[in-house]
């Protein structure tokens, strides 16, 4: 209750114009990550009354689009940005890794609190190969497990969206069949299925029938108590998704200059499958050192101690290796 | 639609001193200004969907296959799926929306209780989308889902019917259109059969018609401009229709015969990808855009002349 009414009271004081004593920082972008930023402006603007941050999740597209438009302080996206809009970019742009998520399989079925799936099943499912909820695929992996007769109803994201974009790369990048004949991107077309809009879209769609499954962000899953699937990884381990499993395919990449890549596969025995870092957008020059000290401060705040509400709230906090990295590039902001 | 014209005013300047008639500017203003952002939404749709114009051309509309990632767009699978649940909207809602306008233009019940039925249907129409939606997924849903599936079992050999059976289907969208576009259908039936003169009425009586046949042989007859205009207006509705058909049509882009397949419609694609479109897609969702405004303008246009020939058909008997 405190907490959703300080949520408003940031929004609303987001939108009035206030005493201009402070500094107001404006971003746009990422839904996902979404309820962790606004909670990280309002737990800083506790401490630090003077900055106000505001927030819009208006999709990780639009994001960049503000972003490039030079109408926000900083932007946000799940997909980072292609080397063709850093190119775009007048101010030049620094991406930070700021929080992290995991896709989960999400399924409705009675007296199956847990499912197993294999490499080939999770491909065959979204492929539409895979119908029925006894097929010998899923049979095999779940033994002892009474799997229904019933047809899979599988639910996906109708609307682009970086969770898509993470679900599909892991599914391209399993499955050369998911590649040929799917692709990945923000927006596909899956061969079976039907197309919920939002998260909670595709949460209501499971929620809803019998037999469903489909991928959500983890926080989703959890708070509407759905049961999840345990996923094969490379190492051919069936993982469950938590924090501490994400983590450990969090810190199996290796960076790239810059901090743009994507957990596609983890080798990481202990590792799940899918999960990906969500980005700040940052220029590489502000003209307003006050609004560039604010900003700083803030990014560092989320890097630290921001971290701290990312279980609570469904997220994976970074491992120390990436923060360290994270700061580095915002150092090099200007 | 039917509307005659008024009988011509005073002119606004009083005789013999000439001063400007500023009111006749400002509506005059306002007729211009509303051709002008017809004009104007035209033109920047158009601008905008000039990339995919120029890369699919009419292939568009015929092209079944709708991949962002590969950039191949085609609105065939959302031509189809936008025709369809208009269709069984109107199909749905036709009759019962005509009866109870030639319920409610009738004697039936004394007239505070006409006026509560009349009220009530006519909220319908002020109930905002998303609660259509909503109402839709708790509802309708489970309900064509059981049904579907029960019918898609044994009558699946016939495509229309054939399964798998989801809920959130053709059906369920084209069901709760069906209730979106009643009252569109009824409020202007309504009043188009309560104008039709009491001479004409108490004609057919005094030949001896029994009610019915005075409300089948003349009363409808005469209105039918109004109801043609009433069809058309909803069918308009049902086209356009987004938030409430985005909730419930199952969004997808596959081509299917089955009524209990998941589909789309021109107006929940553009809901659903345009936030997070980009480049091309962008192009072609504003093509699809295009696409969508011609086609309900087109039925206005075709609206438009049914209206006047019925009109000009039923002339003799007004």
């Amino acid at each position: 209750m405190l907490k959703n009414f300080l949520l408003l009271a940031a929004v609303s004081a987001g939108l009035l114009p206030g005493p201009v004593a402070g500094q107001q920082l404006s971003g746009a972008g990422a839904t996902f990550p979404a309820p962790l930023y606004q909670r990280w402006a309002v737990e800083y603007n506790q401490q630090v009354p003077a900055i106000r941050v505001n927030y819009q999740s208006v999709g990780s597209g639009a994001g960049v689009k503000n972003f490039l438009q030079g109408v926000v302080d900083f932007g946000a996206s799940d997909a980072a940005m292609t080397d063709a809009e850093i190119a775009k970019s007048p101010r030049g742009a620094v991406l930070i890794p700021a929080a992290a998520g995991s896709v989960v399989l999400a399924y409705n079925l009675e007296n199956v609190p847990a499912l197993k799936l294999t490499r080939a099943a999770l491909a065959g499912i979204f492929l539409g190969t895979i119908t029925k909820w006894n097929d010998p695929a899923l049979v095999a992996a779940n033994p002892g497990i009474p799997l229904p007769a019933q047809s899979i109803n599988v639910a996906y994201r109708s609307d682009g969206s970086g969770t898509t974009f993470v679900f599909t790369q892991h599914l391209a990048a399993i499955s050369p069949a998911f590649d040929e004949e799917v692709g990945f991107d923000k927006s596909v077309t899956f061969p079976v299925g039907v197309g919920g809009k939002g998260n909670e879209g595709v949460t209501a769609l499971v929620k809803q029938t019998p037999g469903t499954i489909g991928y959500v962000e983890f926080g989703y899953a959890e708070q509407n108590k759905l049961p999840v699937a345990s996923l094969e990884n490379k190492s051919g381990n069936f993982i469950v998704p938590t924090p501490e499993s994400g983590a450990a395919a969090l810190a199996s990449v290796t960076w790239p200059e810059n901090l743009r890549v994507w957990p596609v596969d983890p080798e990481a025995p202990d590792a799940y499958p899918i999960t990906t870092f969500t980005w700040l957008l940052l220029y590489k020059k502000y003209d307003d050192a006050a609004k560039l000290k604010a900003l700083k401060d803030f990014v560092t705040y989320g890097l630290t101690e921001g971290q701290s509400f990312a279980i609570a709230l469904g997220y994976i906090p970074l491992p120390e290796a990436v923060v360290a990295r994270a700061n580095a590039a915002l150092s090099s902001v200007e | 639609m039917a509307t005659e014209t008024p009988s011509t005013g005073r002119r606004a300047g009083s005789v013999g001193r000439w001063r400007p008639d500023f009111f006749r500017w400002f509506t005059g203003l306002a007729a211009v200004a509303s051709v002008l952002v017809l004009g104007w939404i035209f033109w920047e749709v158009f601008r905008e969907a000039k990339p995919a114009l120029e890369k699919f051309g009419l292939g568009f509309l015929t092209g079944g296959q709708w991949q962002p990632n590969r950039e191949r767009y085609g609105v065939l699978p959302f031509l189809v799926g936008t025709g369809a649940t208009a269709g069984i909207a109107l199909l749905i809602a036709f009759p019962p929306g005509l009866a109870i306008a030639i319920f409610l233009s009738e004697d039936f019940l004394p007239r505070p209780a006409r006026q509560f039925v009349r009220f009530v249907v006519e909220l319908l129409a002020a109930i905002p989308s998303v609660v259509y939606g909503l109402w839709g997924i708790v509802v309708v849903i489970p309900i064509v889902q059981a049904v579907g599936t029960w019918t898609s079992e044994r009558f699946g050999h016939i495509p229309l019917l054939s399964g798998p059976a989801y809920g959130n289907s053709l059906l369920t969208a084209g069901l709760v259109l069906a209730l979106m576009v009643l009252p569109t259908i009824t409020a202007i039936s309504r009043s188009s059969l309560v104008a039709v003169p009491h001479t004409l009425r108490e004609g057919a009586y005094a030949l001896g018609a029994t009610r019915w046949e005075a409300i089948f042989g003349v009363i409808l007859p005469t209105a039918a401009p109004g109801v043609v205009a009433a069809t058309i207006l909803a069918l308009g509705r049902a086209m356009g229709e987004t938030m409430a058909v985005a909730m419930l049509i199952g969004n997808s882009s596959r081509l299917s015969w089955s009524l209990f397949a998941p589909s789309g419609t021109l107006a929940s694609l553009l809901a659903n990808q345009f936030g997070e479109a980009e480049g091309l897609q962008v192009a072609a969702l504003m093509y699809a855009a295009l696409v969508l405004v011609a086609l309900t303008l087109a039925v206005n246009f075709a609206g438009e002349v049914v209206l006047r020939y019925t009109e000009r058909r039923t002339a003799g008997i007004r």
